[in-house]
């Protein structure tokens, strides 16, 4: 059974390595997709509709083909389509300078009948709402679960909370926006610089697209600025950059704005939930019954999780999605997870003081996980959960100090489709190959450290190319924290099986048996004789005029899905201005075993900050008088700066020696952990995100009246 | 307001806003929703392009002559800008991430001073010296800011990190040994979406012990 060995035995694996691409990085010599520039490149821009829903009556673009320096204009939609959500594509432009582009947009006549329109939850629900798509008042069909006996269950219980919670839109506010360069040789090859989390899925989507074989694009994402589960495909941004660039026999480099990127380039959907729950006197949750939905604007997939992480034997559930005008939601980092984690570890802690019982105390009776009943432990230890208040709000002063815990769950156990090859050349450089790409994870560096582990060498010793179609060797997708164990194992398999013909290359000249070698550090020797050794450059020196090249395989035995975390959250908060401050979070994450721990703790940091913001800061405003987005920017959108991060302790909780992804769940327990903490320093529950200083002055203020 | 004098507004808004996106005019039958306008007519922006002028930059110690309109940012000539002798500035590492000043992915330094190169017209950056991240390190010796990056990984996707270098590189200019708070207040125009923020200012504190 192939394994990764002994924790002991480790020289690499399991340590704190920089990553291979951090000079390149902080030098700002790394190119993105944003960065490319070919020569002749034109610039290309996408006028996007400003109202939430409407026909097109006329669409005339000759006054901007009209323009000096524009190249290219095409119809993104046609008169009589309907447009239905602000920022839906009408037409685009390719022009010499980026300036120009913008300059020509402006001179596109366009006519616009509006159409009635539904921005929010309520007004989409709301009696007499305008249908805005093919569901009945706007809600699609539930989805109904049913365990146990819920009747039964609340005749059982003690106490009984019922609470509705809401988290609102997110958005994924990428660094780098979506965006790709196209450029065609003739009509038969694309070349495709793509900031995307799927170098083969855009690949195998643009070949079926131009109806080209799919060895005919090629995709390269060297560097990736941000995606977090919004870069899957080429999106109608990618395959407008292709057409533009195949009519004008030019580059087009077509990047999303700011504004567009709030707008088109998906979000998290929001959660309502109507729940009601009940436990036993001696602290057991029995009974469950939520009712919820979300929206992902004009298209599905606004699930949520519930009940989440804690066993309950009988319950009920429905969830239904709600259809507005707004911008399709997209996966977004552990979806469904965060907003379902935030509602049940609230109202965990409202079951708890209901029973009189620690909150903590009641989350480890309902806990089937060993590795999180050990990690509650360890984070408890950590925050000093015994200086928490008590009586929640008891705290004196103006600024009140409260903790809080949280809880996550996550898969992130890879899968197969991975092809990779690992060569050693006779000069002794060794390169490792595969298709998958590092959105900023490091799994450049990950593969790097495993082949330098297996054959003996620093992980600057390897090349490692990824974020390439064209060398042929497919890897999946970037989400679900599938990346490094997928990945791993065949980059594994490949490192030792190209470290064995390199063994039957050396064994003539060590005069011993291939089985009786061993790697050391820079040298090969004979195990059963250590003095005879070779270095690396000897060795393969013995190659001659040939290269070892050899693939990988898929080994279950190398990975593992299923991983636990936990999170701890102090908070600070000024009872006279609102504000929330958070002082510390101790986040215990589960990751398998982590390949670089260095890289694993920047997730952890990572996860935290944007459960963070989550919590605290980021909320997508619809003005339903307008049906447009009020803060599609970064000034109005909050995102998490230098004065919003606390003190954060990352504890990579190593469970066993088989790869995990930690991408996502570190994102996840942060939302209750906060949440939770600031009821304990205030003594009055925000259930409604983002918990801004408004809402804890209005509670403060209803609590003392 | 009367609903007459609601519906007067109304229609005056969605005239101002069809003129925003083109040149149409309103159709027939509408609903009454307000609407505001923000996008400037096609006649303003085009005339403010025709006027254009050649300027010397000095950019990392290297003089660029380039012809540019009064409109053109700094940062777009140090991205995409060609110099009169046809050859490319190619100065990438500066980022356009929010486009308004509002996230610090595009800072540069003029006269030792950090500024957000999208907020500086290329016509005002003459007469300054301009840094950008690319001429921080001395040849191939690092920064003790870069060294102190890459050290404590205070990078994931990356693509923030030439401002954050930049800015951090400014800060302990001014400020030799600062403390965490005055790191917080010298990156506040920063801005990070991955949430490298603690390995950050980690890498700041050990520069600062190397400068």
């Amino acid at each position: 059974m192939a394994s990764w060995g002994e924790a002991s035995q480790s020289r690499l694996i399991g340590k704190r390595i920089t990553r291979l691409s951090g000079k390149d990085k902080v030098t700002g010599k790394a190119k993105y997709t944003y960065d490319i520039n070919r020569p002749g490149m034109l610039y290309a821009r996408i006028l996007r509709s400003e109202v939430a829903r409407a026909e097109v009556i006329a669409l005339d673009l000759t006054p901007a083909e009209e323009l000096p320096g524009v190249k290219a204009v095409i119809e993104l939609t046609q008169v009589g389509n309907q447009l239905r959500y602000q920022g839906q594509e009408i037409a685009a432009v390719a022009a010499e300078t980026d300036d120009i582009a913008k300059d020509a947009l402006r001179l596109i006549h366009v006519e616009l009948e509006e159409l009635p329109f539904v921005v929010t939850e309520d007004d989409a629900l709301a009696e007499g709402a305008p249908e805005i798509r093919d569901w009945t008042g706007n809600k699609s069909d539930p989805n109904v679960d049913e365990r146990g006996d819920l009747e039964a269950g609340f005749e059982e219980a003690a106490v009984i909370v019922e609470a509705k919670y809401h988290t609102p839109v997110q958005t994924h506010v990428c660094l780098e926006t979506h965006g790709n360069v196209a450029e065609w040789r003739g009509e038969e090859y694309l070349t495709f610089w793509a900031s995307t989390q799927a170098v083969f899925g855009v690949r195998n989507d643009l070949a079926r697209t131009f109806d080209l074989p799919a060895n005919q694009v090629r995709v390269i994402t060297e560097h990736m600025g941000g995606g977090f589960g919004s870069k899957f495909g080429p999106g109608v941004e990618g395959h407008t950059a292709a057409r533009l660039s195949k009519m004008t026999g030019k580059p087009v480099k077509l990047m999303l704005t700011r504004r567009a990127e709030h707008l088109v380039a998906g979000n998290r959907p929001s959660m309502t939930q109507h729940v009601k729950a009940g436990a036993t006197s001696d602290g057991r949750l029995i009974a469950y019954d939520m009712q919820g939905y979300g929206t992902g604007g004009i298209g599905s997939g606004a699930g949520f999780t519930g009940p989440y992480v804690y066993s309950v034997e009988n319950s009920r559930t429905e969830r239904f999605n709600v259809a507005t005008n707004a911008g399709n939601q997209r996966a977004m980092r552990a979806p469904g997870h965060p907003q379902g984690a935030f509602a049940m570890d609230s109202l965990m802690d409202e079951l708890a003081e209901k029973l009189g019982m620690n909150p903590l105390e009641f989350r480890r009776l309902n806990d089937s996980s060993e590795v999180r009943q050990a990690q509650y432990t360890l984070g408890a230890q950590e925050i000093g959960w015994h200086k928490r208040n008590t009586v929640p709000g008891s705290g004196t002063g103006i600024k009140k100090r409260g903790l809080g815990v949280g809880s996550g769950q996550w898969g992130g156990g890879g899968g197969r489709g991975t092809q990779a090859r690992v060569t050693i050349n006779a000069d002794g450089t060794v390169e490792a190959v595969t298709g998958t790409q590092d959105i900023g994870t490091g799994v450049r560096t990950a593969i790097a450290i495993i082949v330098a582990e297996e054959l003996g060498l620093q992980p600057t010793d390897i090349s490692v190319t990824v974020g390439d179609s064209e060398p042929g060797l497919p890897s999946g997708g970037s989400g679900g924290s599938q990346t490094t164990p997928s990945v791993a194992p065949v980059i594994k398999t490949a490192a030792e099986a190209a470290k064995q013909k390199l063994f039957e290359h050396v064994a003539p000249l060590l005069q011993a048996p291939v089985d009786d070698l061993r790697v050391g550090i820079g040298t090969i020797y004979v195990a059963s004789d250590r003095t005879k050794t070779v270095t690396w450059k000897q060795a393969t020196g013995q190659l001659g005029m040939e290269s070892i090249s050899e693939g990988g395989n898929w080994d279950e035995d190398l990975r593992q899905g299923g991983v636990a975390g936990t999170q701890f959250a102090e908070v600070e908060v000024d009872t006279q201005t609102g504000h929330v401050g958070v002082i510390k979070i101790v986040a215990v994450q589960d990751c398998g075993l982590a390949i670089n721990r260095l890289a694993t703790e920047s997730q952890i940091n990572g996860g935290v900050i944007m459960g963070l913001g989550q919590t605290l800061l980021e909320e997508r405003i619809m003005d339903p008088q307008t049906g447009r987005m009020l803060n599609a920017n970064l000034e109005d959108y909050k995102v998490p700066g230098t004065y919003e991060i606390p003190e954060i302790k990352a504890i990579v909780f190593d469970t066993h020696r088989k790869v995990s992804g930690v991408g996502e769940p570190p994102c996840i327990p942060t939302l209750g952990a906060i949440a939770n903490a600031v009821y304990n320093a205030i003594g009055v529950r925000i259930r409604e995100l983002p918990i801004t200083p408004d809402k804890v002055l209005t509670a403060l203020a209803e609590k003392k009246a | 307001m009367s609903d007459k004098e609601k519906k007067q507004g109304t229609e005056i808004s969605r005239r101002s806003f069809i003129k925003g996106v083109g040149t149409g005019t309103v159709a027939a039958t509408v609903v009454p929703t307000i609407l505001v306008g923000d996008q400037n007519t096609a006649e303003a922006q085009t005339d403010e392009a025709t006027s254009t002028a050649v300027i010397q930059l000095n950019i990392n110690g290297k003089v660029h002559e380039i012809e540019v309109e009064s409109r053109t940012t700094l940062l777009t000539v140090l991205r995409d800008g060609i110099d009169t002798n046809g050859n490319n500035v190619d100065l990438t590492g500066a980022k356009l991430i929010c486009d308004k000043g509002e996230c610090g992915g595009c800072t540069i330094l003029a006269d030792d001073k950090p500024v957000y190169a999208c907020m500086m017209l290329a016509m005002d950056a003459q007469g300054k010296q301009i840094t950008t991240v690319e001429g921080i390190a001395d040849g191939d010796d690092l920064h003790p800011v870069q060294e102190a990056f890459i050290k404590h990984d205070a990078m994931m996707c990356g693509f923030c990190t030439p401002g954050f270098v930049v800015s951090s590189v400014a800060l302990l200019n001014e400020n030799k040994k600062p403390t965490l708070e005055e790191i917080k207040d010298g990156l506040s125009g920063n801005t990070c979406r991955c949430g490298t923020y603690p390995f950050i200012f980690d890498a700041v504190e050990t520069a600062s012990e190397k400068m």
